[in-house]
């Protein structure tokens, strides 16, 4: 599904560029589980964001089901985002003043459904996350778990081919933790293609195939251990 | 996208700070009711100056003296006064002249029946009547046998009869005029009120003689005249008639070429078009000073949206992230600053519009919200919205969602 070759990113900080992204190889099969990981400033979250069509690449190529994203114009990313991606974030980014119902509804906006199709599909999501009883809360009257599932089912709201999570369990306590993973796990288990990038080790362990990155490298790709239930370290 | 969707947004954004979008829009409410206050406000004295300047008719010429410069030495009474009785009478035989009425006014103390009153009084011939479109109401206007007969008699206006008289019928009363006695023979129909400040009802018509011998003494000569009106039979004919009648004044006071006037002319149609020309100047200046005070309000709004475009750049970046084209954040910035100042816009037109009726009664004025104004409001408010919105969506649309996602 995920073809990247030799993919650079480099950024300019004042006179300095800052290499993000130093030449990178992979490619990602649907259905797969995969754990990036590595120290901060290794290229991981540079990685992810060109991944979700957020970023361009400097140079190399990235090409998503076939079609060249790496060459996309900043409105045939924006549709690749909407159709293609959903993100987790570790700061969950629900929208404070709109329902959780609502936060659901914003892609669905964006793609055009129709109102009634768009609150029905949103609180089908809503309750396949465990919360259709609080669809009338807003951001601030949910825990940070739920808030975080609340963001789950929003980047499910357009079916996407990928999600793309950043440190989703980054703000939250052990036992909340495991939940979001076991969430996680069962939309694997449904078919969904899973990207997370966490430096918890708890996390890299769910996954089936842990991908470490070092100063814009691809150091290991590790495919052997893991998987959901599997070995921990 | 639906258009719908993001309508519903920018609401969602106003109402989300109810006391802050109110204050945003306050600028435009009172830019756009001064606005609507101003060119009602001029329209409506417009259209009463119109209207009393078409009650005095629009096909009549006036011819007076020169201007005369203050401050040279003094000539004696009643030596500004070039014109004569034999002006007027010249002036009636030429063609496309339906009435001449040469005036001499005078101010009047009358006396009847133990009421007093005083007034303007004006000796007029008995062509007056059809050179200012007057209409006798009840008794007649003096003729020619009263003025050669040297007749004391007068024909008085509606209210100077209502003042002497209370609600009876004048007809054959008698009034004294300082101590002259005057029978009044007739009594005008009222023109209304609706004078440049001053009551047309409140006259009182004489013949010429008279007024001249017994009410102006010795201060005019016997044949001087103040004024003469000069009907003109056919609207379209106005201006050639005016240069008739100049070139023969000329004429009879042996003006040679190149020498100034010492007499002037003017059309009531040329006094009316000049001075809807300087109300419409004035009102453009009005709504001018009134449009600044939008440009303040839009200024405002302006302020507001780049405030918001900070406080919600997470906003924007997660909007971008879960599909947003820039045009959609774009288009929804600018919704929000449309639609803060058209609903500002809409409360300063009622505002205006109410206040303008309110000035139209204390000021007298016929009409007081002129039509366009609604359509023009609401235009220049979605105009206003439009262009301060546009730098503040500008910038949303252009950040970075990378950058946008991180901020706090």
């Amino acid at each position: 599904m995920i073809e990247i070759r030799d993919l650079r990113k480099v950024y300019i900080m004042g006179d300095e560029e800052v290499g993000a992204l130093a030449g990178a190889d992979l490619s990602i099969e649907r259905g797969e589980y995969v754990a990036v990981i590595g120290p901060s400033g290794s290229g991981k979250s540079t990685l992810m964001n060109i991944l979700g069509g957020l970023d361009r690449p400097t140079s190399g190529g990235y090409r998503f089901e076939g079609e060249d994203v790496g060459g996309f114009g900043d409105n045939a990313l924006a549709d690749f985002r909407r159709r293609r991606i959903g993100f987790v974030f570790q700061s969950f980014q629900l929208l404070p003043r709109l329902t959780a119902l609502q936060n659901v509804e914003l892609p669905m906006v964006y793609g055009g459904v129709p109102g009634p199709e768009r609150r029905e599909r949103a609180t089908e999501l809503l309750e396949r996350v465990g919360l259709g009883a609080r669809k009338g809360h807003r951001p601030t009257q949910l825990s940070g778990g739920q808030q975080q599932r609340v963001a789950i089912a929003r980047s499910l709201a357009n079916r996407p081919d990928l999600l793309l999570a950043d440190e989703p369990t980054g703000a939250l306590d052990t036992h909340t933790s495991e939940e979001i993973l076991k969430l996680f796990g069962e939309l694997n288990a449904d078919g969904l293609t899973l990207v997370i990038v966490t430096h918890d080790p708890d996390v890299a362990s769910e996954a089936r195939r842990r991908i470490a990155f070092r100063d814009g490298l691809i150091v290991s790709d590790d495919h052997g251990q893991g998987g959901p239930g599997g070995a921990r370290a | 996208m639906r258009l719908f969707d993001l309508v519903r947004f920018a609401f969602g954004a106003i109402f989300a700070h109810p006391m802050r979008s109110v204050l945003t829009s306050l600028g435009v409410v009172i830019g756009v009711a001064a606005v609507v206050m101003m060119t009602s406000i001029g329209v409506g004295a417009s259209q009463r100056i119109s209207g009393a300047i078409g009650s005095l008719g629009t096909n009549l010429i006036i011819v007076t003296p020169a201007f005369q410069r203050p401050g040279v030495v003094s000539q004696g009474a009643g030596s500004g006064l070039t014109l004569k009785d034999a002006d007027a009478a010249a002036i009636g035989r030429i063609d496309g002249v339906a009435a001449v009425a040469p005036v001499v006014r005078g101010q009047a103390q009358l006396s009847a029946d133990g009421a007093n009153w005083s007034t303007g009084i004006q000796g007029v011939t008995p062509e007056y009547v059809a050179a200012r479109d007057l209409t006798i109401a009840s008794g007649r206007m003096f003729d020619d046998r009263d003025t050669r007969q040297g007749r004391k008699v007068m024909v008085v206006g509606p209210t100077v009869a209502r003042q002497l008289w209370g609600e009876a019928d004048p007809v054959g009363k008698r009034v004294r005029v300082k101590t002259v006695p005057f029978e009044v023979v007739g009594v005008l129909e009222s023109k209304g009120s609706a004078g440049l400040g001053q009551d047309q009802d409140d006259v009182v018509l004489a013949p010429l003689s008279a007024v001249r011998s017994r009410v102006l003494g010795r201060r005019i000569r016997a044949d001087a005249v103040q004024t003469i009106f000069v009907k003109a039979t056919n609207a379209d004919d106005l201006d050639r008639v005016q240069e008739d009648v100049t070139d023969l004044v000329r004429e009879l006071h042996r003006i040679k070429p190149g020498e100034d006037d010492d007499f002037q002319t003017q059309n009531m149609a040329s006094i009316l078009a000049a001075s809807q020309a300087a109300l419409a100047t004035f009102t453009v200046l009005l709504a001018a000073v009134a449009g600044v005070s939008l440009v303040v309000g839009g200024v405002g709004i302006m302020n507001i949206m780049l405030v918001a475009v900070t406080e919600r750049t997470r906003e924007i970046g997660l909007r971008m992230a879960v599909g947003a084209r820039r045009n959609d954040i774009l288009i929804q910035f600018a919704l929000e600053a449309v639609v803060l100042s058209l609903v500002g816009g809409l409360i300063g037109l009622a505002i205006g519009a109410l206040g303008s009726i309110g000035i139209a009664k204390l000021g007298q004025w016929p009409s007081a919200v002129p039509p366009w104004s609604g359509p023009l409001a609401l235009g220049f408010s979605t105009l206003v919205g439009l262009i301060f919105g546009a730098y503040p969506s500008w910038r949303a649309a252009r950040l970075d969602p990378i950058e946008a996602l991180r901020r706090e």
